[in-house]
């Protein structure tokens, strides 16, 4: 054999080698995505979205707006107190409600409810909210994120599991309405 | 002595490395660089080292867990011997590294240290402030604290606003739906595998490039750089006129670099540990996030832009950004390198300068968040209330009970959302009055259905009165004919 077929074979042989490895690396990397992307491939399609408790009727008298809280459909033993969300209960007239995201449709921040003047104020931005979860002032560009919720053996249900963000598809079909400030 | 040069032999006969150490050592320098200008680049490295140590020493103790982070932590402060100052000193160390990045950063642009041929190191060192930066920001959310729950629900917010793959950003960003275990998980293995990893990486790319193409010269005005010539002249400088960089330059260095130490000992000392605050607890609402120090210009700007260029600037501002500042070294590769011939460098940086420091000093004060408790913590001053009449003091009733006081001061008490009304009476006539209270505008809600009739007649009273003794109020001097021509002064 002479030493140029020698080379070229070798040459030949580090190529394949290559390939090989090309080979087993895009097999390998399938399951690396496919693990990388599983929070928006498998999870995102069955439990975002449930049917949840807030609390029995007798809980929010007509009339008014209270804060209740509900246990989020998934969660671990190592999520701590994050798994228990906080979202704001209005009963319009003892039989219709709007049950409002505690996240400022800003930027997320915890918004509180004044009872005295009607309104929902936002610590961070000074987002402001009325009672119907419209927008009344600040930097946010919509209302209130809505739930939808349905009443149910004395207790009102609400269908919740995902964070509302201004982005999110579900939040902007149930959201609030905007108004001119 | 002599052993010790026997065992220094006998390990450099196997690692080689002793030349090569010794060559890089001591490899001339423009004499100049041997300045206190030049040592901000070794500083930001000691300080990346201290972070490297004391993090090791709180991942002994750290549990990466969304249900234990926040106690391990009170444990890193009040359980553990020096866990607070471990702690301290790594808050501190970090703030200091950020600033020492930055400061390091102006002054390799005035001293057009980015051109040819030193592209590459000043690109590589833009990566470097955004993998500090990253550092900052998931190090920020390991202190799992109110702060941090609130803080992940503004960037998920921020990154659900990207057209098309928002909501998957999201959830990727979130590792699930809603900020939970998978949240910290993904934000500790940033934070203690990839960021440092990536850093560590550049910074050996940074120095390998400072080492092979040497330090930048002392800028001279008149000094131009040619990429024909560049390289020949360095080369005739840094031989004719160098010095040896040990020990001629590194000294300052050495000294700098235990300043910085002891600033941020001291400090750790002083201030002690960040937080952490409130447990994360998403139910517990009484709560007014706030970023760390250099998030804080971000924070106030979200609050400034109209809500209809928000999203567009907040996507695309970063982008234009991070491309300037990679597109600098090719716009402007050749050319004069002395901040004294570059004026609009030196305007650009104080621009920059001013308005950063300009946010961060508003954040420090949120003049645009209401404050939560001033209508049921502070009173109206007794002198707004003295020799009022029933109807007025009503009014003055109406502005507390119904928040008013949340968002507008009197007497330097209260909210800044709205304008102060200590004087609102000489800008605003009675009908102005009523009507903005009714159907507010002006980034003030409307209060026409919340206020009954007598009580907004009441609140009107009250705001009327609310003008210097010796200054009448503003009135509608055509009302006041229309309605009687022979009376035309005010009440």
């Amino acid at each position: 054999m002479s030493g140029q077929n020698g080379i070229s074979r070798r040459a030949a042989l580090v190529k394949i080698g290559i390939l090989l490895n090309g080979i087993v690396g895009t097999a390998l990397a399938v399951p690396i995505v496919r693990y990388f992307l599983s929070p928006i491939i498998r999870e995102r399609k069955m439990e975002y979205g449930s049917w949840l408790s807030v609390g029995g009727l007798e809980q929010f008298p007509a009339g008014q707006t209270r804060l209740a809280t509900y246990k989020n459909p998934v969660v671990n033993s190592w999520d701590g107190k994050t798994g228990d969300i906080a979202c704001w209960v209005r009963n319009v007239d003892g039989q219709t409600f709007q049950v409002f995201a505690i996240n400022c449709a800003h930027l997320g921040c915890p918004v509180r409810w004044f009872a005295q003047s009607n309104l929902f104020m936002c610590p961070c931005h000074g987002g402001a909210y009325y009672q119907d979860g419209s927008r009344a002032s600040g930097p946010p560009e919509r209302g209130l994120f809505q739930y939808s919720y349905k009443v149910e053996g004395g207790k009102l249900l609400i269908k919740a599991g995902e964070m509302p963000t201004p982005g999110q598809p579900v939040a902007n079909k149930t959201g609030g309405k905007m108004t001119c400030a | 002595m002599r052993l010790i040069q026997k065992v220094g032999q006998w390990f450099d006969l196997r690692l080689q490395l002793g030349t090569t150490i010794r060559e890089t050592a001591e490899h001339p320098v423009p004499r100049e660089t041997a300045s206190w200008f030049y040592v901000f680049g070794s500083a930001a490295l000691t300080c990346f080292i201290l972070q490297v140590v004391t993090g090791i020493l709180l991942a002994l103790i750290y549990v990466p867990s969304v249900g234990e982070a926040w106690n391990s932590l009170q444990t890193l402060n009040h359980g553990v011997s020096l866990g607070w100052f471990i702690r301290a000193l790594h808050g501190w160390g970090s703030n200091f590294m950020v600033a020492i990045v930055l400061i390091h950063m102006v002054q390799v642009f005035l001293f057009g240290a980015y051109k040819f041929p030193r592209e590459l190191t000043w690109i590589v060192g833009i990566l470097l402030l955004l993998v500090t930066l990253g550092m900052a920001f998931t190090g920020q959310v390991l202190r799992f604290d109110q702060d941090a729950y609130w803080g992940l629900g503004i960037g998920a917010s921020i990154a659900s606003r990207v057209p098309v793959i928002g909501p998957w950003a999201v959830n990727l960003m979130l590792g699930g739906p809603i900020i939970a275990g998978a949240t910290l998980s993904r934000f500790f293995a940033l934070h203690v595998f990839v960021i440092p990893g990536l850093l560590i990486a550049f910074v050996g790319v940074h120095l390998l490039m400072v080492l092979k193409l040497g330090i930048n010269e002392w800028p001279m005005p008149g000094r131009i750089v040619r990429r024909a010539t560049y390289l020949q002249e360095y080369h005739e400088l840094t031989h004719r006129d160098g010095v040896p960089f040990v020990p001629n330059a590194v000294w300052k260095d050495i000294f700098f670099s235990g300043f910085i130490l002891v600033a941020i000992a001291v400090c750790a000392i002083h201030f002690g540990p960040f937080g952490p605050s409130g447990q994360p607890d998403p139910t517990i609402i009484q709560t007014a996030p706030r970023p760390d120090l250099f998030f804080l210009w971000l924070y106030a700007l979200l609050s400034f832009l109209p809500p209809s260029a928000e999203t567009p600037i907040l996507l695309i501002g970063p982008a234009i950004g991070i491309i300037a500042l990679l597109a600098l070294p090719f716009v402007a590769g050749e050319g004069e390198k002395s901040w004294r011939r570059r004026p609009i460098a030196v305007l650009t940086i104080l621009l920059v300068a001013v308005g950063l420091g300009t946010l961060t000093h508003l954040a420090e004060h949120t003049p645009w968040s209401p404050v939560m408790d001033a209508w049921s913590s502070q009173p109206i001053p007794a002198e707004f209330l003295h020799g009022r009449t029933a109807l007025e003091r009503h009014g003055a009733l109406v502005f507390q009970a119904k928040q008013c006081h949340n968002c507008h001061s009197l007497d330097d008490k209260g909210g800044q959302r709205g304008p102060a009304l200590d004087t609102v009476a000489l800008r605003l006539t009675e009908d102005q009055l009523i009507r903005q209270v009714i159907q507010g505008g002006g980034n003030m809600p409307a209060y026409g259905k919340n206020l009954t009739p007598a009580e907004t007649t009441a609140l009107v009273a009250f705001l009327e009165t609310l003008h210097p003794a010796k200054q009448k109020p503003a009135r509608n001097a055509a009302q006041a004919v229309a309605l009687d021509p022979n009376e035309v002064s005010p009440r």
